[in-house]
């Protein structure tokens, strides 16, 4: 799989599609995100695996989404994300509120083809009280009353992160981050930045193997050094919680996104470093 | 003496001892999840002090304790695996329901809170529930939640693992036998009238209401030094507020 640039990847997602992103600690594809806000599609629908952060935060902000599915939008020590808290109060976002593991299990029914997949707990919460779609039914093995919830398998239609590294053949790394591939898996097809591309084909090594993500899920790859920057990725670098904490505090105002977009997004087209 | 400690150390050597109180069921296995410093350096604390109980600190780049992604926690607390969690909330009341997705109009236009994480599953799945805020104000602690993440209390029919043990705020700390709240000890500084006068959710007071004890000598140098060490990389802004610690100091 010959990879592509970045804003080539970007330009894959149409007006309208349904987005899966990881949260700002799980291989996160800022820098694919800065790619998407510089192209500014409509409509969006995201959905965080299970929550997002500074990468919803800036999608929502430049106004490319229409809803978002998630157990929240965090930019952890920094607080909410900003831009979604601000585009919630002004009713300009649907927000379909989840639980983590509501999120995991309709991705593992996505994952396994099957409409749906039962998952404890919930009950008595507002969450379900406001989903719908979400359905409780009398246990059908048990013998005595035990209600469980069910939820809709999700299949959105691209899975975007940012891996360590890709090889020829198109397969992914992203390690012990398996909620990344039950992602991969339930979307219909992925866009994936790396850090870089390595010879060879990492389903032959018996070490490797367990953290790859088949290229069978793989729709296009871009090479983007340090593109989950401000979040960290893995081993290989920390999060910039300094800059994180700076655009919390600019992203406050509608004035100060708008700085902080000009400097970190429409500034620097193809940037990737921090 | 007590003016030296950070009200943060209180609460993090008070959230230790609930962890190992021998009154309730065993914590073989616990687990902290997002946004946690203060039940993080709890646990921290007791692995320095050589506890053998499993701790799984889930905010952590590098070294973490799974290999299956974000679901294994939820699949470990779904099996029974996991026997205390720790929750916190925008709002809590006196039913230890807890709200963390905000006020005002559905979904939070009045203040919206980050979300509802894995709340609604893990406050019922696990047998013991610690609950932490730092912030004692009746903004907080509400006669009724404006919207329950996660209920403090089920139905019969509905499986349900265990409820909150206490509730631990910067002025006090309350415990929970599954129904209500009792005021259980006061930091150093608080009566039971001030309590009352920042508590706006339902709770029992007994007649004795002892204080919170310190932070030992020897617990404050664990935490000051390697508990502190083993925080910087996760929370840097908690290392820097409540220790003094730069924050990129450990990231090289």
């Amino acid at each position: 799989m010959t990879p592509i640039d970045i804003d080539a990847l970007a330009a894959l997602v149409p007006d309208g599609a349904q987005l899966a992103l990881p949260p700002d600690d799980s291989l996160a594809p800022c820098a694919l995100v800065r790619a998407l806000v510089r192209r500014s599609p409509r409509n969006l629908r995201l959905v965080g695996v299970p929550t997002s952060g500074y990468a919803a935060d800036l999608l929502i902000g430049a106004g490319c989404v229409a809803s978002i599915e998630t157990a929240a939008v965090t930019l952890g020590e920094a607080g909410t994300g900003p831009r979604f808290a601000a585009a919630v109060k002004a009713g300009a976002l649907r927000v379909l509120d989840a639980t983590c593991p509501a999120i995991h299990t309709g991705l593992q029914a996505g994952e396994k083809g099957v409409p749906f997949m039962p998952l404890r707990g919930v009950l008595g919460s507002d969450v379900l009280a406001h989903r719908p779609d979400w359905r409780v039914i009398a246990n059908p093995f048990a013998a005595d009353d035990d209600p469980i919830l069910l939820l809709p398998a999700i299949r959105p239609d691209f899975a975007l992160f940012h891996a360590a590294c890709a090889d020829e053949a198109g397969n992914v790394w992203v390690g012990r981050r398996r909620e990344l591939a039950t992602m991969a898996h339930a979307s219909h097809a992925s866009l994936v930045t790396v850090e870089r591309i390595v010879p060879g084909n990492m389903l032959h090594d018996e070490r490797l193997a367990p953290g790859v993500i088949g290229a069978v899920y793989i729709e296009a790859i871009a090479v983007a050094a340090r593109g989950a920057w401000p979040a960290g990725l893995l081993d290989e670098y920390p999060a910039d919680s300094a800059h994180i904490a700076a655009y919390a505090k600019l992203a406050r105002s509608e004035a100060g996104f708008a700085e902080y977009l000009a400097q970190h997004v429409h500034n620097h087209p193809a940037r990737t470093a921090a | 003496m007590s003016a030296d400690i950070a009200p943060q150390e209180r609460l993090i050597t008070t959230i230790a001892r609930l962890i190992t109180d021998p009154s309730a069921p065993p914590a073989r296995h616990v687990a902290v999840g997002m946004a946690s410093a203060i039940p993080a350096a709890a646990c921290w604390l007791l692995k320095k002090t050589g506890h053998s109980m499993r701790i799984s600190l889930l905010q952590r780049q590098t070294g973490g304790p799974f290999s299956e992604g974000g679901r294994e926690l939820f699949d470990l607390a779904g099996q029974g695996r996991i026997d205390l969690f720790f929750l916190s909330g925008g709002q809590i009341d006196g039913d230890g329901n807890i709200n963390m997705i905000g006020t005002g109009e559905w979904p939070g236009t009045g203040v919206r809170f980050p979300g509802s994480f894995g709340s609604a599953f893990m406050y019922m799945m696990t047998p013991r529930t610690i609950l932490f805020r730092e912030e004692h104000s009746p903004r907080v602690l509400v006669e009724k939640v404006d919207y329950i993440s996660a209920a403090g209390r089920s139905a019969p029919d509905v499986v349900r693992r265990g409820s909150a043990q206490a509730l631990v705020t910067g002025r006090c700390v309350f415990s929970f036998d599954g129904t209500r709240f009792t005021l259980a000890s006061l930091h150093p500084g608080e009566t039971c009238e001030s309590i009352a006068a920042n508590t706006a959710m339902a709770y029992v007071t007994p007649a004795d209401v002892p204080m919170t004890p310190d932070p030992t000598p020897a617990e404050l140098a664990l935490l000051r030094g390697p508990v502190c060490e083993e925080m910087l990389g996760t929370y840097p802004d908690f290392c820097r507020r409540v220790w003094g610690r730069a924050l990129q100091e450990n990231i090289a």
